[in-house]
């Protein structure tokens, strides 16, 4: 299991045909205080780059996008009572939600670690 | 994720280069704020992050730069004159005195709110900074001898330990009591200190000579009680202390009884009129407004930021202006304009966000209690 990022500062974990996704520890340093999560329920169909979830910290409501498209497992239940959790732990327990995927080929377009640290170094 | 569908008010986005830096903008960045647009300014939003600044204020003290804001002088003479654009008793302000006051259109609406104090040899104004310029015509405009004091620094120390820290380095302020004001000296500088501010709490606001900003700034910050605090919790200040914000509380297309500020039309005025718009507001005081700016509290954990919709019975009745997460009640709260037999205390409304129905109520403001030191008062 490998871990991918997007230029929308999300991370994916692949493990099969399922993936878990959340945001950047650099993302939620650009939001500060995140107060809620607005999360996709399980059922939903999300496409690569469209919105999926919206996160709300103290100053702004921003949007998170699916790195793949595929359909909505499992929304993390822990977000809705701690929501600070994405702060404290982006990569780990703040994760936002789990799908299958619908096209592993869409993987391919996506940047590893190292390459994403580059990426936000030029930022 | 992409940040900022609905960002902080008065947050635009900008080009760096088109960016005018304040008095203070070096001491900012060596203390790691983050810098963003505000009012054609670069403005630090946070520092160590909104909800602990916000925190500290309410327990201790902040220090905010307003230099933003505008400084205003007139000629005290113009005192009758400034009656004409504003619904405030200005004639009869006493030396030393501040009054909260909104500057109209000749329908009645607002182009700004303001601060207006009379001082021993001039009046001394405080506007918004995002339509000083506007503001400043429409005074020229009306034959008003406007001095702006660009060269002036303006800061604000809020907060319950903001008294002790400041009487420790200007002796004397903790006599002063709410919406008073007078001169201090402070290492060869003249300042102008006044008891007042926009969070809900205790404190002052300072303006300071630009040259002897940056020195202050470092002596307060030096004070065990004070730290910086960014635009980001002087926005969630202020929401919870129920204050509007110009631009998007307040608009030219909204009256003074609208917005719920009938307290700015102080009682002479009322009587003889002779403000822009008074035949409208007057008839609004007396006859009532379609519309009122209300508090609401939010269930759950959703914030309804500005331009959500209001519904009740199916039917859209009002329009969030400012809203959000509330860090001293820890749940969301909003203002809304909502038609008027619909703003009583209590009301049960929906908010619309992303379509999503949420639940709300009307509440008093302001949702959490001032703490300031007014005139009669000990401490």
């Amino acid at each position: 299991m490998s871990r991918l990022y997007t230029q929308d500062h999300e991370w994916i974990d692949v493990d099969g045909d399922t993936a878990t996704v959340g945001i950047t520890d650099y993302a939620q340093g650009q939001l500060g205080d995140v107060v809620f999560v607005d999360l996709p329920e399980a059922g939903r169909a999300v496409s690569k780059g469209g919105e999926a979830a919206v996160v709300e910290s103290v100053k702004a409501a921003s949007d998170v996008y699916a790195p793949v498209s595929g359909t909505v497992v499992e929304s993390n239940p822990a977000l809705a009572e701690d929501p600070g959790l994405v702060n404290s732990a982006p990569e780990g327990d703040g994760w936002f939600f789990r799908l299958t995927l619908s096209d592993a080929a869409e993987l391919d377009g996506l940047m590893d670690k190292a390459a994403y640290d580059a990426f936000i170094a030029s930022l | 994720m992409r940040p900022g569908r609905e960002l902080l008010p008065g947050l635009h986005m900008a080009d760096d280069a088109d960016l005018k830096p304040l008095p203070l903008d070096g001491l900012h960045r060596r203390l790691g704020a983050r810098m963003v647009p505000f009012a054609g300014y670069a403005m630090p939003i946070q520092y160590e992050g909104i909800i602990a600044e916000h925190n500290w204020t309410r327990e201790s003290a902040g220090l905010f730069d307003v230099s933003h804001m505008g400084q205003i002088l007139l000629p005290p003479g113009d005192d009758a004159a400034l009656e004409g654009l504003v619904c405030g008793d200005i004639t009869g302000l006493k030396p030393g005195v501040l009054r909260y006051s909104l500057l109209l259109n000749g329908e009645g609406g607002v182009l700004d709110d303001l601060m207006i104090t009379r001082r021993a040899d001039d009046l001394y104004l405080v506007v918004n900074g995002a339509v000083k310029a506007a503001d400043m015509a429409v005074m020229r405009a009306a034959g008003l001898g406007v001095d702006y004091r660009e060269d002036w620094a303006l800061m604000a120390l809020q907060g319950p330990r903001a008294v002790d820290v400041l009487d420790r380095l200007l002796p004397g302020v903790a006599a002063l009591r709410f919406m008073r004001a007078a001169g201090f000296a402070w290492a060869g500088h003249d300042l102008w200190v006044s008891r007042s501010g926009y969070t809900g709490e205790d404190g002052y606001e300072i303006s300071v000579p630009a040259a002897a900003a940056e020195a202050l700034a470092e002596a307060l910050l030096a004070q065990p009680e004070v730290k910086p605090i960014g635009l980001g919790a002087r926005d969630s200040l202020r929401l919870e202390a129920g204050l509007p914000l110009y631009g998007h509380d307040l608009d030219p297309a909204t009256t003074p009884v609208e917005a719920d500020l009938a307290f700015a039309i102080s009682k002479r005025r009322k009587a003889e009129g002779g403000f822009p718009g008074a035949a409208r507001i007057l008839d609004q005081l007396f006859n009532g407004a379609a519309r009122k700016r209300v508090g609401l509290a939010i269930e759950g954990r959703l914030p309804a930021r500005e331009g959500a919709t209001v519904w009740a019975a199916g039917r859209q009745v009002g329009i969030v202006t400012s809203g959000g997460f509330a860090p001293s009640l820890q749940a969301p709260i909003a203002m809304a304009y909502v038609e008027t037999p619909l703003a009583g205390d209590g009301t049960a409304l929906e908010i619309d966000v992303r379509g999503k129905r949420i639940a709300a109520r009307v509440v008093p403001m302001p949702f959490r209690q001032k703490n300031y030191v007014r005139e009669g008062q000990q401490g």
